[in-house]
């Protein structure tokens, strides 16, 4: 048996759901399952997720993404854990964070995971090139640890079970001297999930005429519970920021549900959405490209179709 | 003071992707190369830091297929970068591409600053600017549309997710990997055009510098198209029929709801 360690995330107090579906998907293979919680002093929610190892530290240091600090405390963590598979999410911070671990310890990274594959010490990762224009699986060699991050919303998560518990250790490490000073931290306005993790998303394109006419989108978005994206088109054009781009140049988002909006389908936007499970299309032109990707289309004024889709939602989610 | 750009070559956002029979890459003929789109922004910030620092130099330097890989360099030239190398290698993975480049640049000197995209829009890693930096032992920030340099210091903005901004100071020598947003970047003027095709370019091979086949890590197999969508449902009716139609299928059909 071998032992996968979960780099754990936390929003607000809470383990983020992507976190909880690696600790579950970790607990599914049969290996001895540790967490690694950086920032706080509480393992109990890691064990209700399936890990029976949590190794933390409260150092305030952590409050804060600081890439040496958190380089060397991961790295000395994945080390005294005896880990051979390192398993975070495809984040802001896992992604920044993961490559400079890798090199540090001379260990194999795969980022962008969707499926994932693990018998004994054995790891397969299928993960998206060119933004999902093509998929490739990849293998490690020549490496102890395999780490891999995997997009959020790829695997399953059940309900937490209070009664697990774990054994929780404090990390030890010594502290680099820092050149890395984080001055501020300025939070963003929304208070949605971020576009490559949330599971319903409502984009909006240049149909949408002008930068106002995006409140029809965030009110159908409220609605759904969804985050607004956006073509490149739009970015662009200053109605709203790059933050919220899809695309090959933007965001890559596999949601469950995508609905685009006034949006043609360009190849680059195609390769950044094309993932999604479901793909609602509407166009007043029929002969737009995203047709030929859509589940559903709709042919039709953008104007009178969502604030009619935005008032069905309203009385059919309020039962 | 050297300031390095890391680039890669990438096919144009338009390719159509076609995979090998054997299904252990893509085809490439007939692809058109550029530069990858992030990295456009970090030769724009290079020359910026430049014209605003008269000693120091825009070292471009890719690791790539030799023969087309120099163009991405010629366009980095004409740009304004000064002086151009490129390490012949192919198939690598993002670990040894960063040591050969962190190799490289120690050998060259070192550098005051380096620069790179955010993300290579062919692989979507995200991993070779912080391996770079972990190689050189310098600090980094990756995401960043912000940039503000004085001797000792870099001020830079970080984008995170969900539109949260971290402002972080580096001390200098440090990494910057750039997003959209940090700066405009120029078009190569003809006199620089001209000036990138005489400029010779250092070749060095990857072999010549001691990175043992051992120390790659990651391998890509089984390529593969996105499985074909079914065709489209389209829903008719007036706009409050369609909206009704949709609902009802997003709930009763695809459960999405
Ligand atoms: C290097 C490069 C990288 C790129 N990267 C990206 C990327 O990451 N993401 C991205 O999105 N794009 C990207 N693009 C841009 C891309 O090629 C397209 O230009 C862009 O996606 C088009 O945006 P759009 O669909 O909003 O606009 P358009 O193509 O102008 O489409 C607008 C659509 O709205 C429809 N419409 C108009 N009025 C209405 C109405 N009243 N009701 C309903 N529909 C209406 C029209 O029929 C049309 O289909 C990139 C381009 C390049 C060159």
């Amino acid at each position: 048996m071998s032992k996968i360690l979960v780099f754990t995330e936390f929003q607000n107090g809470k383990i983020k759901r992507s976190s909880q579906e690696l600790l579950q998907f970790a607990a599914t293979t049969g290996n001895t399952v540790a967490a690694l919680v950086l920032g706080s002093t509480d393992g109990a929610q890691a064990a209700h997720h399936g890990a029976t190892e949590v190794l933390f530290s409260a150092d305030a240091g952590f409050n804060s993404y600081n890439p040496e600090l958190f380089t060397v405390a991961t790295a000395e963590a994945i080390q005294k854990s005896g880990a051979t598979v390192v398993l975070a999410s495809s984040s802001s911070t896992g992604k920044d964070l993961f490559p400079r671990v890798a090199a540090k310890i001379k260990a194999g990274v795969v980022s962008d995971g969707i499926e994932i594959k693990i018998t004994g010490d054995d790891v397969k990762v299928k993960k998206p090139f060119y933004s999902g224009k093509c998929f490739a699986t990849a293998t490690f060699e020549n490496t102890n640890v395999k780490i891999v991050l995997m997009r959020p919303n790829q695997l399953p998560v059940a309900a937490a079970d209070v009664s697990k518990s774990a054994t929780v250790t404090e990390l030890t490490f010594t502290k680099p001297s820092l050149k890395t000073i984080i001055k501020d931290i300025v939070k963003g306005t929304s208070e949605k999930l971020d576009l490559t993790e949330a599971n319903i998303i409502v984009s909006g394109g240049r149909g949408l005429k002008e930068a106002g006419n995006f409140k029809m989108l965030n009110d159908l978005a409220d609605v759904l519970g969804a985050t607004v994206g956006a073509t490149r088109a739009v970015v662009d054009a200053g109605w709203v920021g790059h933050s919220m781009q899809v695309g090959q140049t933007g965001k890559t988002v596999a949601p469950s549900l995508y609905i685009a909006v006034g949006v043609s389908g360009a190849i680059q936007h195609l390769a950044g959405m094309s993932g999604s499970k479901v793909i609602v299309a509407i166009n007043s032109d029929p002969n737009a490209p995203i047709f030929q990707k859509a589940t559903y289309g709709i042919v039709g004024d953008a104007f009178e179709i969502v604030p009619a889709l935005t008032a069905e939602f309203k009385k059919v989610l309020a039962h | 003071m050297k300031v390095f750009v890391c680039l890669k070559q990438v096919p144009d956002t338009e390719t159509k992707i076609k995979i090998l029979p054997d299904h252990s890459g893509i085809d490439t003929a007939g692809i058109k190369w550029v530069m990858n789109p992030y990295d456009e922004f970090a030769v724009e910030e290079a020359i910026k830091f430049k014209e605003k620092n008269p000693t120091a130099q825009v070292w471009a330097i890719t690791a790539g297929p030799k023969a087309r890989a120099v163009e991405v360099l010629r366009t980095a030239l004409a740009m304004g970068a000064d002086e151009a190398i490129v390490i012949n290698a192919e198939n690598m993975d993002a670990i040894t591409t960063a040591e050969a480049l962190a190799k490289v640049i120690q050998a060259e000197g070192g550098a005051h600053l380096v620069l790179a995209g955010k993300m290579a829009i062919d692989n979507n890693q995200s991993s070779v600017p912080q391996m770079v930096a972990e190689f050189l032992n310098i600090p980094h920030t990756s995401v960043v549309s912000k940039f503000e340099a004085t001797p000792e210091s870099f001020t830079v903005e970080r984008d995170a997710d969900g539109g949260t901004k971290e402002v972080v100071q580096l001390m200098s020598p440090a990494l910057v990997a750039a997003n959209k947003g940090l700066n405009l970047p120029r078009y190569a003027s003809l006199p620089g055009i001209m000036k990138a095709k005489k400029k010779v370019i250092k070749e060095i091979e990857f072999s010549t510098l001691g990175i043992a086949a051992t120390e790659q890590k990651v391998k890509y197999a089984g390529f593969e198209l996105p499985a074909e969508k079914p065709a489209v449902k389209l829903l008719t009716g007036d706009a409050t029929a369609q909206a009704a139609a949709l609902v009802q299928a997003l709930r009763n059909e695809a459960k999405v709801i």
